[in-house]
């Protein structure tokens, strides 16, 4: 914390680096001091919490994350979500804490942590404050973290059975053009099943972008939500604000945000169904 | 309180060897690797973490070169091609890629073979979806990635000690 107030502004954190090594390799970014946080030891924590979620530590990486027992019984969004990061290379590295901070809008972990509605842990001088995610990413490559600010904990709360997890990539491993998570559940002491809904997109706007429009047709759709789905992914693409570059055009990105929709959501209500009580 | 370094001693193991050196902070270990230590078999391709060519094993997992500093592996295990390859002959791998033309220019021969070493000792019999996914992160311009998934199904096979044909 000291290195990096001494820094005044002009310091970097260096997690995993699979982000941030490129950028000073490619000179877009030159901070005049770099700290590596890979020194700090009980940062590498996954931690089950009594209330059946779990607490990961910034420094978790990927491949870690994806592997662990405890992330893939309470909240397998974010293993699966973890297992499509990068190539087996930039797994072994790269972590939680730094694909969050790093806030690239097509990646896969900060859509996971908003779908689950985690709480992430921001450490400066003035102490520490907890966060929620979706109050985190403020933009293309921008967080609520201060200049003098690490994030050092995620809380992540358990899930249900319904999770759906869909993207479109050129290249196994690559950012992905456009995806969608989703988990959808039951409201308690219900015999419906889809009762609440959160969809979130990535690669489709500035940010992890929550498809509320879409969610709320999801939830109000009674008794046979999948007959909604088609209408839940239409909305979903026109709440959609995607990049146009080099590989993809912003209106087929719009296409893959109805078209995951839909595969997430199907997924999610799948699973739901296998999950339900005889 | 802490100044930042622009000099660091790092000790580490490099394919066997204990390496003791002092060197600048901002040193890659794609550059210690072939700079100081004249390993040069690991390829510096994109220096961006894209193409693969600068692979090496660190603690046995693979890692990019390119993308972390020589400071940082104070205290780790490195492996090379170099490390790779026995004092006679070829590895299976390496034998394989030679009998199935596996390489054109060979630049990104290094990273693949790294690479591939890593997924066959987590998994003896890859499908070759899972051996391209493997090599998702390796690219080799020359395109010749139909006889490299070629030579590693062959590599998988004569390490199981079949003899399957995997053609």
């Amino acid at each position: 914390m000291e290195l990096l107030a001494a820094a005044d502004h002009d310091g970097k954190i260096l997690a995993g680096g699979q982000s941030l090594v490129p950028m000073l390799n490619l000179r877009l970014v030159r901070p005049a001091v770099l700290i590596d946080l890979n020194g700090v030891p009980g940062l590498d924590h996954i931690t089950p919490s009594p209330a059946g979620g779990l607490s990961i530590g910034a420094l978790v990486r990927h491949a870690a994350l994806a592997a662990s027992a405890p992330v893939i019984e309470r909240a397998p969004l974010l293993a699966e979500a973890a297992r499509h990061v990068g190539h087996p290379a930039i797994r072994h590295r790269g972590t939680l804490g730094g694909s969050l901070a790093h806030a690239d809008p097509a990646a896969e972990l900060p859509a996971a942590l908003v779908a689950l509605d985690a709480e992430l842990v921001l450490h400066g001088p003035r102490g520490s404050r907890t966060i929620r995610a979706s109050d985190f990413f403020r933009g293309l490559m921008t967080t609520a973290l201060a200049p003098d600010e690490i994030l050092i904990e995620i809380h992540v709360p358990p899930h249900g059975p319904g999770w759906g997890f869909a993207e479109v990539v050129r290249r196994a491993g690559d950012f992905a053009l456009a995806g969608v998570v989703a988990l959808v559940g039951r409201r308690a002491g219900s015999s419906g099943r889809s009762e609440s809904a959160r969809l979130v997109g990535f690669g489709v706007g500035d940010r992890p972008a929550r498809f509320v429009a879409a969610e709320e047709i999801l939830t109000s759709a009674g008794g046979d939500p999948s007959a909604a789905v088609a209408r839940v992914a239409s909305a979903a693409a026109e709440a959609s604000d995607p990049p146009e570059d080099v590989h993809a055009s912003a209106d087929y990105r719009r296409h893959l945000a109805a078209v995951l929709t839909e595969e997430a959501v199907s997924q999610a209500l799948t699973r739901l169904d296998g999950a339900r009580p005889a | 309180m802490i100044a930042p370094a622009d000099r660091l001693s790092i000790r580490l193991t490099v394919n066997g060897r204990i390496i003791e050196r002092e060197i600048s902070a901002r040193r890659s270990l794609a550059d210690f690797l072939r700079e100081d230590l004249g390993l040069t078999g690991t390829h510096v391709g994109c220096e961006h973490g894209v193409c693969g060519a600068c692979t090496v094993l660190v603690d046995g997992e693979s890692a990019r070169s390119c993308l972390l500093f020589a400071v940082q592996l104070d205290g780790a295990t490195v492996t090379t091609i170099e490390g790779l390859t026995p004092p006679e002959g070829l590895s299976p791998l390496q034998q394989a890629f030679c009998a199935a033309h596996a390489m054109q220019c060979g630049f990104c021969t290094p990273g693949m073979i790294v690479a591939t070493t890593e997924l066959l000792r987590t998994n003896p019999a890859p499908s070759p979806g899972e051996i391209r996914e493997a090599l998702g992160g390796n690219l080799c311009m020359c395109t010749g990635y139909v006889n490299i998934v070629r030579a590693v199904a062959q590599a998988a096979a004569a390490l199981r000690g079949g003899a399957e044909e995997t053609s």
